[in-house]
Formats: structure tokens, sequence, C-alpha cells
């Protein structure tokens, strides 16, 4: 684009103004961490690394740490087989229902969260008398986690077109081998950056988790909310959250990476 | 007869009736209590006739300070010695008002609560919760008479909980800031003013009890005899009382963290807590004190309970044994800062904690208004009015916070 | 939206590639079945235990039909109040989130180099991986009297307005700035380069550029993400008791009834609301294409 120096400037200074807005709680989140009183008292009086020790060895972080991911994973291995077939169907074929089934995909993200969430713990402890636990945070997670895939997989298959499969199929390829040597590697990076999506939002997703897990089960967030709570743990939910942040540049910077072309990376929240 | 004695000898008669009629209306999952003239008939819930193995874990669902693991501060321990007692693995959680630990004990997953006295009967009503087997509780008889058979606890003579420990809402105001020193809940109420934006109340309708008090006693004619027990004229006065308050309220609080960070930054400087809030407060260097004020206060009375769908059901009734065991109980009321209901504690705390608190004082008890879940039978007896219930002041209050 | 995919050839012996309809309805069947069984039903289930009622006296659900749910939520004015509240508000952060999120998403898209362009994706998704809890907590503590708000705003004169709507609004727009940035940049890295040239050629300065080319074309995923916002905020209920005082929004008053009276109808009927509200905002936004732009 032919740039307008002052324009430039302009929006480079507003950029670096949301970002700093951006990050500024982060910062004071990070600051807290080290700081020796326990209730966040602005400016901190003291400093001490104790909170960082105690939270290495917080076993209650790191079961929920673990149970997060594992809920994460399932979660979104389900996500990314309904999303492709979704994304399969409304992209690849002609298909009169199509704005339905968008809308259908979308109402799990679209709804508010706790609509969602007491509407699944009606229907499993109500209706269907389930006790909850792991698997219905699986089941609720996975549900609004198909919408990330879904978008993805439906941009990117617009982008490239059915042109490919088609010569595929013209030289006597079946849809099976035309989908596993044609299409799905043009959709790989697409289905990643989908997957990290989904992966993002069920791991740090609250209130539908809140109406879905079982008492045994506890997710980061869970954990994170118990322990907000508590006069002496919370600095080491400061010290969890700086951790996370850090460590999630290196994911994001591989999805990036990998997905070449960042508008699927960056395509749907 | 003492007055105290006979008012609660009609207190729990006419609980008992009132409960009678709420069973009568359930027919849920498990059989439908008979209703005869006389009798109160709960649930039929089997009860543990004895021990037997341990199961080696335990689902605790407790009012926080409750069961410390050492996690808050590593001196403040009586989990971990259970454990290593028992062999039962503890996995607590905790809850910030009766009404959540209702629900949550209706979802099931616990082994045992500590209920307050307004979720007691609630529990006990709708079969979430099992009889005790007293004789399987240890020092059961060295727990405080005047706990033992309350319409809260227990029906028709048989228990449904062991008594853990009870004391009073109390009024903690910021020393440096509300001078002199208050006296009364005027000050959070008709006096609020003076510190606008800065009061905090508890945020349940059970509140709404809190300003019926305070009516009770400023305004007599009202004819307001038990808190709980409001008819609509009355219940409207409260809650009239609580809009103007709702004008002074910097937050309502179920998480004592917030309060305790409230008071330390000074966003609140007044307002109705629980003892260790105010040492947790006092001990992070805020300014504040807790008083009971001239007018009484309402005040917690909790019982441990076991689940009627309790996995866990000896590790349960160990728990049981072992939280109203001397020493847990007295870790337990110095920490959390209440009476506790072994009156044997008294030897470990000294006899300066159990005076300042009353333990063995069975008069001082009574005058305090436990929570209760007011029904529409009048908890006062009245018969000539309908009393509004929790499901009114649940509308209430959502009308009061605006 | 237009139909212009062609579907696959017909290959040559197997069934689904012959047949079309076979094809759509296998690729369809198990996510429709699941989001259909998984969810629409408990969906319906919810809306359907809104006609019913809770028996004060015993706490079971009594399942008679009765419309005195939405009855009450219709006559007690309280419930207008809070409801009119909650819609103004996520309103607010929507329109905040945009007016932040637009500058930031267009740099990023179309003036910064592709190395910048990438560190500023990252800097922006980063922060979605700090918990959500923790943020407001954050602000909880910003907030505050003698907070960092007082501390910054001391020289200026400036102090925190303490705990209450505007707090919830700021945080709201914290929280959800993130997914407006997204789709807002991913649409108008989709809108070529050649069209600003071709602007400039006809005369037209960058401000107007902007205004009758940029955002014209950018409309529609500033309303996919507010799609988020507009979602987010009308349904929460933790970030405001966080930072929110005693300030009550829908999603508090859903949730003290579901958790408080255990009184799941009436919290059913009140859930209505915010899912019409949605689904009406829905409705509206699909013929502006924004569908397209999640």
């Amino acid at each position: 684009m032919s740039t307008n120096r002052r324009l430039k400037a302009v929006l480079l200074a507003i950029s670096a103004l949301v970002l700093v807005f951006v990050y500024l709680p982060l910062a004071v989140v990070f600051v807290n961490s080290f700081s020796i009183s326990p209730t966040f008292t602005w400016p901190p009086p003291g400093w001490t690394l104790q909170w960082w020790r105690l939270a290495f060895h917080s076993a209650g972080a790191r079961d929920a740490l673990l149970t997060s991911v594992e809920v994460a994973l399932c979660a979104t291995a389900i996500a990314l087989v309904l999303g492709t077939l979704a994304g399969l169907a409304l992209r690849r074929t002609r298909f009169f229902g199509r704005n339905v089934v968008s809308l259908l995909i979308i109402l799990p993200i679209a709804l508010p969260g706790i609509v969602t969430g007491i509407a699944l713990n009606n229907a499993f402890r109500t209706m269907l008398g389930v006790d909850l636990g792991f698997v219905t945070i699986v089941i609720a997670h996975a549900t609004f986690c198909i919408v990330t895939v879904f978008n993805n997989m439906q941009a990117r298959l617009q982008r490239i077109g059915p042109s490919l499969e088609q010569a595929s199929a013209d030289l006597g390829a079946g849809p099976f081998r035309t989908f596993a040597l044609v299409t799905f590697p043009m959709l790989r990076s697409a289905l990643l950056a989908g997957a990290l999506l989904a992966f993002g939002l069920s791991f740090d997703e609250i209130v539908v988790t809140t109406f879905t897990a079982g008492p045994q089960v506890q997710t980061l967030p869970l954990w994170i909310f118990q322990n907000l709570f508590r006069p002496n743990q919370a600095p080491v939910v400061n010290v969890v959250a700086a951790v996370l942040v850090l460590t999630s540049a290196i994911p994001i910077y591989f999805a990036q990476r990998l997905s070449g072309d960042s508008v699927n990376a960056t395509a749907a929240p | 007869m003492t007055k105290h004695t006979r008012v609660h000898r009609v207190l729990g008669a006419v609980l008992g009736a009132a409960a009678l009629a709420l069973v009568a209306g359930c027919g849920s999952s498990s059989s439908s209590g008979t209703t005869s003239a006389g009798g109160f008939t709960p649930p039929d819930v089997p009860m543990q006739q004895k021990m037997g193995a341990m199961e080696g874990q335990v689902n605790i669902l407790a009012w926080p300070g409750y069961a410390e693991d050492g996690s808050t501060d590593p001196k403040i321990d009586w989990v971990t010695p259970f454990e290593q007692q028992t062999g039962c693995q503890a996995n607590v959680k905790y809850f910030a008002t009766s009404d959540e630990a209702v629900n949550l004990m209706k979802s099931g997953g616990y082994d045992v609560v500590s209920a307050s006295g307004d979720a007691s009967l609630r529990l006990i009503a709708s079969g979430d919760v099992a009889p005790v087997n007293t004789a399987l509780i240890k020092d059961y008889d060295q727990i405080e008479p005047f706990l033992k058979d309350r319409a809260w606890n227990s029906v028709n003579g048989q228990m449904y909980g062991v008594p853990h420990g009870w004391g009073a809402n109390l009024l903690m105001y910021n020393t440096d800031v509300v001078k002199p020193a208050p006296t009364s809940w005027g000050a959070v109420f008709t006096d609020a003013a003076q510190h606008k934006g800065k009061v905090t109340a508890y945020d349940s309708p059970i509140y709404i009890a809190d300003a019926a008090l305070y009516l009770m006693k400023t305004q007599p004619d009202l004819g307001i005899k038990n808190p709980y027990a409001l008819d609509q004229k009355q219940l409207d006065a409260a809650v009239s009382l609580l809009k103007d308050q709702r004008q002074n309220i910097s937050e309502y609080w179920s998480d004592f963290n917030k309060t305790v960070t409230a008071f330390k930054s000074g966003s609140s400087v007044l307002g109705t807590t629980w003892k260790i809030i105010q040492q947790t407060a006092a001990g992070e260097g805020a300014p504040v004190k807790a008083v009971l004020p001239s007018e009484g206060a309402t005040g917690w009375s909790d019982t441990w309970m076991i689940s009627s769908k309790a996995e866990n059901p000896n590790c349960a009734y160990a728990w049981m044994s072992y939280i109203t065991e001397p020493k847990p109980q007295s870790e337990v009321a110095q920490y959390f800062g209440e009476a506790p209901a072994n009156g044997q504690a008294c030897s470990l705390t000294g006899a300066q904690f159990c005076k300042d608190y009353h333990t063995t004082d069975k008069a001082f008890a009574d005058q305090i208004w436990y929570w209760t879940t007011p029904i529409s039978h009048c908890l006062d007896g009245r018969t000539d009015v309908q009393c509004t219930d929790y499901g009114q002041w649940t509308q209430a209050w959502t009308e009061i916070k605006g | 939206m237009t139909d212009t995919e062609q579907s696959l050839a017909p290959a040559r012996a197997s069934a689904l590639g012959r047949f079309e309809g076979l094809r759509t309805f296998v690729l369809l069947v198990p996510p429709m079945a699941w989001l259909g069984v998984a969810y629409l039903t408990a969906l319906g289930a919810l809306f359907v235990t809104s006609f019913w009622s809770q028996d004060d006296f015993t706490g079971q659900i009594v399942r008679v039909f009765t419309l005195e749910n939405y009855q009450t939520i219709w006559d007690v004015s309280v419930y207008h109040t809070i409801t009119f509240r909650t819609i103004g508000l996520a309103a607010l952060v929507t329109v905040v989130d945009a007016m932040l999120a637009f500058p930031i998403a267009f740099y990023m898209a179309k003036m910064a180099t592709p190395r910048g362009r990438r560190l500023m994706v990252i800097s922006v998704l980063m922060p979605l991986w700090a918990s959500y809890l923790v943020k407001a907590y954050a602000w909880r503590g910003m907030f505050s009297e003698n907070g960092v708000i007082d501390w910054l705003g001391q020289p200026f004169g400036i102090s925190s307005p303490g705990y209450g709507l505007t707090a919830t609004a700021v945080t709201l727009a914290y929280l959800w700035l993130p997914y407006m940035i997204l789709p807002i940049f991913a649409g108008l890295e989709r809108v070529p380069d050649s069209l600003f040239e071709a602007s400039n050629d006809l005369g037209a300065g960058s401000l107007t550029t902007l205004r009758r080319v940029v955002l014209p074309m950018a409309f529609p995923a500033v309303v996919a993400g507010s799609i988020f916002t507009f979602s987010l905020s009308l349904g929460d209920y933790i970030a405001v008791q966080i930072v929110g005082g005693p300030t009550q929004l829908l999603g508090n008053v859903i949730y003290a009834n579901v958790g408080s009276a255990n009184n799941l109808p009436f919290a059913a009927a009140l859930s209505t609301i915010p899912a019409a509200v949605m689904l009406v905002y829905l409705a509206v936004v699909r013929r502006s294409g924004a569908l397209d732009n999640l």
C-alpha cells in the first residue's frame, strides 16, 4: 500500500498504546508474583522468590495443568474430526441448508457460556443421569471448539478451490484417495491453526467447565478459581499465569511458521 | 423452663411440622415420607451401623478454613495428621454460601459437608444426607449437650450430623477510618451514609435476616419475633432497609479473600464479617477490629453431615470422628474464630479463648439467631399469617441488589 | 452467500463418488449428530424447563406447564433494569473494542513488515493464554484503592473509579480485545493492496481511502468480532463479580438462580433473554456476511 507516512506513524503510535494497554495488567501480574504481600498491595512492599518456589513444587497446579492439557487434547481431536467433516460438506458439496448448518455450528460459541453451561449441566445430570466428570467436560469443550476448526477449514477450502481435487478425480482417484493424497496435505496447516485455537479455547475455559466438571476433575482454570480465594495461594496463581503467558510464545510462534500464511492462523479466535 | 428453652421447643415443634409438610411434597427418588399428624418422617435413608475398612480417600465439602491442610500456611494443618492416622486422602472443596453447598451436595460426589443451619434441613428433607450413627463418633459424648438434638441437625431425636462449632456474624471496621468504634448494626444500616461506597454485606439472601434482626430491636411495632419468620409486610420493611443500604455498598462479599483485600486496600471500611476474616486481614496488617453489636447477631451453628450417596462412608465417619476430637477442634476454633463444639478443646485453647467465645455458655449460644432456612410456615409459631420463604427471599435479594 | 463451488466430478466406481447427496450426508451426519444430540437437545430441554416451576417448599421441580417464570420477568422491574444494563454494557464494550482493535489490526495487516507482523500477531495472541481469571483479578488490584491506577494517576490527579460499572466495562473490553483484533486482522489481510493503490490513483487521500474503501470492506470482519465481544459480555458473571462491586448483570442473576434457590426453571427462563438477543443479533448480521469472517 502506498504509505502515507503520517498515517503510518499515527497508527503505529495507537498500536503501541494498545499493546501497552494489553500488557500492563500482565506486567502487574508478573511483578506481583515477586511481591512479598499475598494480598497484592501496591506498590509491592518487598520482594521474594518464595511464590515461584512454591509454584514449582505445587502438586495441585501440576495436576490441574495435566488435566487441562488432556481435556484440551481430547476436545481438539474431536473438534478436528467433526469440524473437518462439516467444512468439507459445506465447501465441497452443493447443499441448500448451508446457512442453517453454519448457524448451528456457531451457536455453541455465540450463545453466552452460562446458557451453554446450564443447558449441558441439566442435560447430563437430570436428563441422562450421568455423573459429571472428565468425559462431560470433553464433550462440552468439543462442542464449542468445532467452530474454530470449521472456520479455518472453510476458509482454506474456499481459497484453494476444487480444481486440484477435480483433476485428481479425473485421473481416476476415488474420493477417499483424493482426500488423503490431494486435499489433506493442502489443509494441514489450516488444521493445525484450527487445532491450536481450539486447544487455546479449551485450555482457558472456565464458565462452561464450572458446570460440567465433576468434583474430582480440576482443570487449570478451576484450580485457579479455587486458589484465587485462598490468601496464601493467590500469588502462586500469579506465577502460574506468568509462566503460561511466557511459554505460550513457543506454540504460537510455531503455529505462525507452519501456517505460513498468517490469515489462517488467526482466522478465528 | 427458661424462655429460651420454651422458644426452642416451640421452634422445634414448628420446624418439625414444617419439615413434615415439606417431605410430604417430596416424593422424588427416595421413598415418600408418611404424613402422620404427630411425627415428622424424613426420607428413608439408611444409617451406617458399623465401621468398615477405610476406602483410602474422602471428599470433603467445607467452609473455607474448616479443613486446612497446610497449603494456606504450613503451620495451619490438621488434615495431614488425619490422612496419616487413617490413610484417607482428603480432597477438600470450599464453598462460599450455604446455597452453593446445597447445590453441590445435590450434584453428588462429596462424602461429608459442613452444613450451616440454613442448609442442613434442606439437605435432610431432600434425602441428600443420611442419619448419623453417633455411636461411631469417637468423642461424641464430649460435645456440648446444647448443640445436640437441635432443630437444625436432628429429626425426632435422630441426629443427622455431628456439631462442629458455632459463632456469630460480627461487625468489622477499619479503626483508622471509623471513629468512634461502632457498637450497633446501625453503623451499616441507618448510619451507613457516613461511609458511602465503603460498606460491605454478605452476598446471600440469608442476609435479609440481619436487616430483620436490626428492625426487630429498633422497630418493635413491626412485630418481628424471629428474623427468619417474616411475613410479607415485615419482609418489605427489611427489603426497604437493605435497598437504602445498597446506596452505600462497595461490594457484597461471599469470597472472603476478596473481603480481606478490600479491607486491606481500604475499598471497604465497615461491614459484616466472620472472625477469621478479621484475623486474616489484621494478620496482613490491615487496621481492623471486629465487634458483636448490641442488638445481637445472626450466626451459624455448623454440623458435619454425611452424604446419603457417599462413596467413602468409612473415611467419612473417620473424618467426622477426627474433626470433633479436642485437638483438631481447638485448632479449627482458633483459626476460624468460633466456639468449638467439643468442650474439652478448652483445655488446649486456654481458658481465655473459651471464655471469649462462650464455648460452654448455653445462654449466650441461645442468643444468636443461627442461619435457618425461612419457610412459609412461620418459624415463630404464628399461624394467622403466611411467612415468606427462601424463594421469595432470593427474589427480594435480586431486587435489593438492583 | 452465493454458491460458486462445484461438486467433485463423480469418480468411477464408488457410491460416495457418484452420489453427491450421499457424500454430503455422510460428511454431515457426525457433526450434526453431535451438535444436535449434545447441544440442541440440551438447549431444548432447558427451554422446556423454563415452563416448569420450582416448588418453593420442597425444592423439587414441578413439571406442570406454567408461564409464571416469564410472568415474573415481565412484571418485576429489576429484571428489565438488569437486562438493559447488560445489553448496554455489551454494546459499549463492543464499540470500545472495535475502536481499539481497528488501528492495530490495520497496521498489522497492511503496514507492518512481514517480520513485524508476525511479532505483533504473537504479542496479540500471547495474552490469551494468561488465564481469564488472573487477568480479571489483576484489574481488581489495579482498580482498588491505592492500586496501580491510583498510583499511576496520582501525578495527574486521576483516581481510580473503584469497583463498579466503569471498572467492569474496562475489564471486559480488555479481556475480549484479542477476539476483536484477530477477525479484523484476518479480514483486512484479505483486502488486496491494489485497492488502496487504485483509490490513491483516483485522488483519494489516506483518510478518505480508509473511510470509503477500507472500512466497508472490513465491516463484516468487525461484525464477526463483535459477535464474540457481545456474546461474551452478555453472559459474563465472573469478571463483574471481581471488579463490578455490587453491580448485577444478567449472568449473575442466572448464576444465582441456578446455584442459590436451585431454581432452574427461573434461571432457564432468564437465560432465554441473552439467547434470544444473540439469535436476533446473528440473524441481523448474517446479511452482512460476517459469518464468513469468523
